[in-house]
């Protein structure tokens, strides 16, 4: 506590520093980006990312909202709270971003990614792959003789996890949809 | 009512809809109806510059110099990448400016046309926000955004990219006022417990100061009113940013003068060892914190800025406020006024003590011995000699810069036009164009560097066409002489590159052009040749020949704490360690 009685850092009434102290460790964060969606809108959103350096682990975009043109960006970020910080206000400053959320500090949310996977075997890898598959719940969406395309759903780790399974199995090819996520509740 | 007309004609109504008089430009084939309709009108006044780049920084020299928008118009490939230089300095210095540039036609973008660029792609990182126009329809709206949009929250410029077939084809025109409200509309009231923290910290401060920057200016002179409002009630000292200068009066009492890395001695070591910090519309820039680590390391900082994204981006603010300085402002004084004007005097009377201690060191102390003019005496005498006219001063970038920073005192915003965030040479002529531009019977002059002043000359060629009196007083050392201070200082007096070769005849280039040349080359001359300046009726290139060696003192080597700096020569030798080389 400094003479002023003010405790240094404390911040409690900023809507732009939600936590009392910013660290050095780096967090993941999933932002929630809803933007007009006009010509050169993603590339703002990230030549933001690669101008200021901050990184991107994921991010998806689709029009949500046809009859508003409005399209909801969902990225996955990782930085320390002092970049996090400004990464929201900086994307909050991009004249057609109408909201930015971060739903790992907003409350609880949903995250799920789909993804496709091609396994190329014969004989014993075949059936194991296909009941590993039906463990994880994925869906055969193409086979062949010696092949099959699986498409799974789940969060990003539970993707990872069977593709680590598949890899001896014969995995030769993954497409990802990058994640989406809400956040629960009302 | 809304009326038919050509993409072209909706141009110059939006312009005369938004009450612009003037727009520097350069025509190319990719404006021509544009400029069919500037031609057969008589309200907006068009400067024909002599390059892209000087229409942009002249825009900004207007908008700057009056708080309104400056407006360029470009044609089509080079003429946009000519502007982006002007861009991003109005983008680092948040001056509103609308860039309109040509574009070839919606068929023919994509299949690499005759001065076909990807002016929205180019320009997307260097502007607030742009804006390819694909249909007629949206032109109007589009013009009317783009205003709001440069002039709203935190200026800054913005471009329109105008296809030609979209300037030909014709639609109704939208007018301002029917335009529907854009859904960007920043933050204006600040928080009020936040406002009201700061009110308490205000009265129970020790060492208290106010740490302002260009953010006042922009918010406009109502915000400097009340910016001088509370400095006086308050007595607290004020320091401000080169940005700053003149939303507090430098005759005023609690001007330290301005901070950072050339900034005076009482600024920086008031705000090193405050106990509260009130920054108001300044960004914690590299130049005013030096090592980040080191910065005012007993204060608590509040800090006052329309832009969130200012907040906790360089130094953690204990009382961030995010608002208009205007509106803030007010709110602090009506606060701190109904709680009864409080003040730990006796504290604050020993701070003032303090700094006034700090104020005889003098650290602008210079000797003018000898026939060689030094540098920091001819702005001494420039400012004596019209400190009280009815002036507006540019800069271009260098250590004359920071001299004039130093040296001249401005008593009111809106007077001072210098490149601070890009630092930017050749910004000074065509930022003085603007500026004359705006104000036709005010004395403009731009305090240059001649290796800057080069970099943009050709638009003397504008001043004399268009009548525009600006007097160029170039301190001439030969040199480049801010990169010669840093090579002496921090790569061993080895002058790779530093020095103006083949200088022009400044004399006989000012004839050439057609405007007045004066050569001083002696300190004895100086006053006769700065009246002489002052009381030509019409341009003049002053070719001021200074003291090639000088450095600029006080200096906070970058990646030095702020009561580290260096005072002169003497205390320079062996100061700056490797690691500080690295930093810009
Ligand atoms: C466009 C541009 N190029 C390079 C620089 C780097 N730079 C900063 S100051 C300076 C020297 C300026 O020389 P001059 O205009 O003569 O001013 P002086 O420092 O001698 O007063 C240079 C090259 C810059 N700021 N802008
Ligand atoms: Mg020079």
């Amino acid at each position: 506590m400094s003479a002023l009685q003010i405790k240094k850092g404390s911040n409690k009434h900023s809507a732009y520093n939600l936590r009392p102290n910013f660290s050095d460790v780096s967090e993941k964060h999933t932002l929630a980006v809803l933007v007009d969606n006009e010509a050169g809108v993603l590339a703002r959103v990230i030549g933001l990312f690669s101008g200021r350096g901050y990184n991107i682990d994921s991010l998806t975009v689709a029009e949500v909202d046809h009859a508003g043109h409005r399209s909801r960006i969902t990225i996955v970020t990782t930085g320390t709270p002092q970049v996090i910080e400004q990464i929201k206000a900086q994307l909050g400053r991009i004249v057609p971003v109408h909201e930015v959320h971060d739903l790992t500090v907003e409350g609880a949310s949903v995250e799920r990614e789909l993804a496709l996977l091609k396994v190329e075997g014969e004989g014993d890898k075949r059936v194991e792959a296909l009941r590993l598959a039906d463990i994880f719940r994925a869906n055969v969406v193409d086979s062949t003789l010696t092949s099959f395309v699986f498409e799974i759903t789940g969060t990003p780790g539970k993707i990872d996890a069977f593709a680590d399974l598949m890899r001896p199995l014969g995995l030769t090819e993954v497409a990802r949809t990058g994640v989406a996520a809400l956040s629960r509740g009302l | 009512m809304t009326r038919q007309m050509t993409g072209a004609k909706m141009v110059v109504q939006a312009l005369r809809d938004q009450g612009v008089d003037v727009v520097f430009g350069y025509p190319g084939g990719a404006v021509l109806p544009i400029y069919d309709e500037i031609f057969q009108q008589n309200d907006i006044k068009h400067v024909l510059v002599r390059h892209e780049q000087g229409a942009v920084h002249a825009a900004e020299g207007y908008a700057r110099s009056t708080g309104k928008v400056g407006v360029a118009l470009v044609t089509s490939g080079p003429g946009a990448t000519n502007a982006v230089t002007g861009l991003t300095d109005a983008l680092m210095d948040s001056i509103p400016i609308v860039v309109l540039s040509g574009q070839v036609p919606t068929f023919m973008i994509g299949n690499d046309a005759f001065q076909e660029a990807d002016t929205v792609g180019i320009t997307r990182p260097c502007t607030k926000h742009n804006w390819l126009v694909k249909e007629t329809e949206n032109l109007s709206a589009t013009l009317h955004e783009a205003f709001h949009v440069a002039s709203t929250g935190r200026p800054g410029p913005v471009l329109v990219d105008l296809p030609k077939d979209v300037q030909f084809a014709s639609a109704s025109y939208t007018p301002k006022r029917e335009v529907t409200v854009s859904h960007y509309q920043p933050q204006i009231k600040g928080d009020m417990e936040e406002i009201t923290e700061l009110v308490a910290a205000i009265e129970k401060a020790k060492r208290p100061v106010f740490y302002t920057g260009g953010g006042v200016i922009n918010s406009g002179k109502a915000a400097c009113q009340l910016l001088r409002e509370l400095v006086d009630a308050t007595g607290f000292p004020i320091t401000s940013t080169l940005m700053g200068l003149g939303a507090y009066p430098a005759s005023g009492e609690n001007w330290l003068g301005m901070l950072g890395m050339h900034g005076l001695y009482e600024a920086n070591m008031a705000m090193h060892d405050c106990d509260l910090m009130i920054n108001i519309g300044a960004r914690f820039d590299d130049r005013i914190t030096g090592l980040v680590s080191a910065f005012s390391p007993k204060s608590i900082k509040a800090h006052i800025d329309i832009d969130p994204s200012s907040i906790n981006k360089v130094i953690k603010a204990d009382i961030p406020i995010v608002g208009d300085v205007g509106h803030v402002l007010e709110d602090i004084l009506k606060v701190w006024k109904a709680r009864g004007r409080k003040t730990d005097k006796a504290s604050v009377a020993k701070w003032q003590a303090q700094v006034s201690d700090w104020r005889k060191v003098d650290c602008l102390a210079f000797k003018q011995d000898g026939k060689v003019i030094k540098p920091q005496y001819a702005l001494e005498r420039l400012e004596a000699l019209t400190k009280d006219m009815d002036r507006y001063v540019c800069t271009e970038v260098g250590q004359h810069q920071m001299w004039a920073a130093q040296f001249l005192g401005f008593e009111d915003p809106n007077r001072w036009m210098t490149s601070g965030g890009l630092g930017t040479m050749g910004y000074g002529i065509p930022a003085s164009i603007g500026a004359q531009m705006a104000h036709p019977d005010s004395l403009v002059i731009n305090v240059a560097g001649e290796a800057s002043w080069l970099m943009n000359m050709q638009e003397m060629g504008t001043a004399m066409q268009f009548r525009l009196p600006v007097k160029q007083f170039i301190l001439n050392n030969e040199r480049l002489g801010m990169v010669r201070q840093w090579q002496e200082l921090l790569h061993g007096e080895r002058y790779s590159h530093s020095w103006s070769e083949s200088l022009p005849d400044f004399v006989k280039l000012a004839e050439a052009f057609g405007c007045k040349g004066i050569r001083c080359d002696n300190p004895d001359d100086l006053d006769e040749a700065i009246k002489e300046m002052l009381a030509y009726d019409g341009p003049v290139i002053f070719d001021c020949l200074v003291e090639k060696h000088e450095n600029c003192f006080p200096m906070i080597p970058s990646g030095a704490a702020h009561n580290k700096m260096l005072m002169g020569e003497a205390s320079t030798k062996g100061a700056i360690k490797a690691g500080g080389a690295v930093m810009v």
